[in-house]
């Protein structure tokens, strides 16, 4: 595929998001290139979550226009299914897999390997399933096996798993919106290792988390959302970590208006 | 050791298999307390007749409490789906083949059954209502209709025990069980029409993808929406789905009894709520045993019945019945929904509440 005649994984255009009378997001521009990692931060209930929802089709957004490699999307069409079929996937802190179900259930929910009638094929299903655990995710011994269920995994494990699900799924963008909070060191290590991966295979990435210093070393750019609006895109190489902080910290304060850096 | 330990990891992927032991357990004390009654097949034979609707319906309410759900309304719609059904027999009887009108009646039973469930399901996944609401309302709205259109009256269907519907729901197998003594003895067909439903519900709910959307909906359904499942809809369905089996189980009451009463199914809510925890269904959502609710069933059916066969006063009934669900609910949460495998390295400590479980029964005849 020709790199140039698309050149962004993803493009919000004039994004605004009403939750009732809260207004979540407003006149929200960005993009993520093809092979580009974004590191997207802000204090809670900036709106983080709230973008990531709308890319991803789970909300749809109150007015503006989304384009997913170029093309632009039918947000009224727009759902996570649709979502899944260009190539997005998402990878949450705590809602991106059901705790009481196996593994290779998880693995597939919401695309399942059916029949016409819509039954399942197990034996392909779990097949697969061991296939991603092996190769994408490197779990071996620890006696977990794709009939285990995610209560058993320990939390690194379980964003493993999720963030092995997306890249099985070839996306074209992954999404992880906090994958490490409540995760031990070790297992912060082992997601930003994912998201290396993501990096070396050429797909784009949209990283959230409040931990600044994993986010300054993965991501290619920071986006810097404030109450519901974009307050700074800045390239790694234009900023040092304790820059970055500072800068953030004084939005956190309130000493900063808001305007482009 | 090391055999004993994998045949115990091998009988914990058998789903039910603690609460199937609970039964046997029950079954073998009747027979020592009261083998004049237990090693007839008669007592047998009545159980499979009585347990089918309860069991009917306990089935269905598996799939809604393991999507997180309830519904309180299944008696109200056994009662409402009782009334269509005879309505319909004696309105269209008279001027068709009665064959033709009972499956007309069976259809629009069902139907209505649906209805109800889909009401159900718009007011809990549209406007969210939370469904312990929702269905308590749809339990007394539609039992008042119920009684409003029968007038209060029950209904016989006098002609039906000719009817080849009745015969093929609710009839009897002969031929099988021999019992040259006391004359023939068949097979209750609405036996093998649960079992059958079972079947096929423990493959919707294990082998396609609505009874995984159903699991991850009871799980967390956060997850399930923000992986593709249309959580809304899977309930809508669901409840819908419930409505259908419940009237089943009306249509199935009202045929063995050759007779409609509006209160048809009105004291099920709690025992089929029991057999489905006992079966180690999960209130919490996420996972359901269909084999666990079908032995649950037949526990909570053959309790009284078999406590009152052992000649102990009946006012034991309820005292056993509290005392062997609240061991099998226990048996079930120390085993982790009867996942052994899990605890096949605490063998021992999982060998006394067994034990204790066992002694239930019996005890409550050693006390007179
Ligand atoms: N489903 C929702 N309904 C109503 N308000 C919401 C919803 N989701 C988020 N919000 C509101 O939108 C704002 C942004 O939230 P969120 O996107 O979760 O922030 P962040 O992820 O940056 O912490 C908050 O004020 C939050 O209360
Ligand atoms: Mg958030």
């Amino acid at each position: 595929m020709a790199e140039e005649s698309a050149p962004c994984a993803l493009q919000m255009v004039n994004i605004e998001k009403y939750f009732g009378l809260v207004h979540a997001l407003s006149n929200i521009n960005m993009e993520v290139g093809r092979n580009e990692i974004v590191g997207l931060i802000g204090d809670n209930g900036a709106g983080k979550s709230t973008m990531v929802k709308i890319l991803t089709g789970v909300h749809r957004p109150t007015s503006g226009e989304l384009y997913v490699a170029g093309r632009k999307v039918d947000l009224d069409r727009y759902n996570v299914k649709t979502a899944h079929s260009y190539g997005i996937e998402t990878v949450y802190q705590d809602k991106s897999l059901g705790e009481k179900q196996t593994l290779w259930r998880n693995f597939f929910v919401g695309r399942q390997i059916t029949n016409r009638l819509g039954f399942i094929k197990v034996g392909e299903e779990k097949r697969i399933a061991r296939e991603i655990m092996l190769n994408t995710i490197g779990f071996r011994g620890r006696g977990i096996t794709v009939d285990s269920t995610v209560s058993k995994l320990s939390g690194g494990e379980r964003q493993g798993v999720a963030i092995g699900r997306a890249m099985h799924f070839e996306a074209e963008l992954i999404v992880l919106d906090e994958p490490t909070v409540a995760l031990s060191l070790k297992e912060v290590h082992k997601v930003l290792n994912f998201v290396h991966k993501i990096k070396e295979a050429g797909k784009a990435c949209i990283y959230i988390s409040h931990a600044l210093h994993d986010v300054y070393e993965v991501a290619d750019r920071f986006i810097v959302l404030d109450r519901g609006e974009i307050v700074a895109s800045i390239e790694k190489g234009n900023t040092t970590l304790k820059e970055l902080d500072t800068f953030l910290l004084e939005y956190a304060h309130g000493l900063k208006d808001k305007r482009e850096s | 050791m090391k055999r004993a330990r994998s045949l115990i990891r091998l009988l914990g992927k058998i789903e039910g298999l603690p609460v199937a032991v609970v039964f046997v357990i029950l079954i073998i004390a009747f027979i020592i307390t009261a083998p004049d009654v237990f090693l007839k097949w008669r007592i047998y034979m009545s159980f499979l007749q009585t347990v089918a609707p309860p069991l009917i319906l306990g089935l269905g309410l598996t799939l809604v409490i393991t999507a997180g759900e309830i519904d309180l309304s299944f008696p109200a719609t056994v009662a409402f789906a009782g009334y269509v059904f005879t309505w319909s027999f004696r309105t269209f009887g008279d001027n068709m083949d009665p064959t033709l009108a009972a499956l007309i009646g069976l259809g629009l039973a069902l139907i209505a059954g649906g209805f109800v469930g889909y009401i159900n399901g718009l007011l809990v996944a549209r406007i969210g209502v939370p469904a312990i609401m929702a269905t308590l309302a749809a339990q007394f709205f539609w039992y008042g209709v119920t009684v409003l259109l029968a007038g209060g009256l029950q209904a016989a269907l006098k002609t039906i025990e000719d009817n080849r519907v009745h015969s093929v729901l609710t009839g009897r197998i002969y031929g099988i069980i021999p019992d040259p003594a006391r004359g023939r003895i068949g097979i209750p067909t609405q036996a093998l029409w649960a079992l059958g439903l079972a079947v096929v519900l423990w493959i919707i709910l294990n082998r396609h993808k609505f009874g995984e959307a159903v699991m991850f909906i009871g799980d967390n359904p956060n997850v399930a929406r923000v992986m593709g499942v249309n959580v809304e809809t899977t309930k809508i369905q669901l409840f819908t789905l419930m409505g259908v089996i419940a009237a089943f189980a009306g249509v199935i009451l009202t045929l063995e009894m050759r007779v409609f009463y509006p209160t048809q199914g009105q004291g099920m809510l709690l025992p089929v709520m029991a057999a489905v925890f006992i079966g180690g269904t999960s209130m919490a959502g996420g996972v359901g045993s269909i084999v666990g609710t079908f032995f649950g069933s037949y526990i909570i059916g053959s309790l009284e019945a078999g406590v009152v066969a052992t000649g102990i006063s009946g006012f034991w009934v309820q005292l056993v019945q509290g005392a062997v669900m609240g061991g099998s609910v226990v048996l079930n949460t120390i085993l982790g929904r009867g996942d052994i495998a899990v605890l096949s390295d605490r063998v021992r400590q999982w060998g006394i509440p067994m034990r204790a479980a066992s002694r239930e029964a019996p005890s409550s005849d050693l006390g007179t």
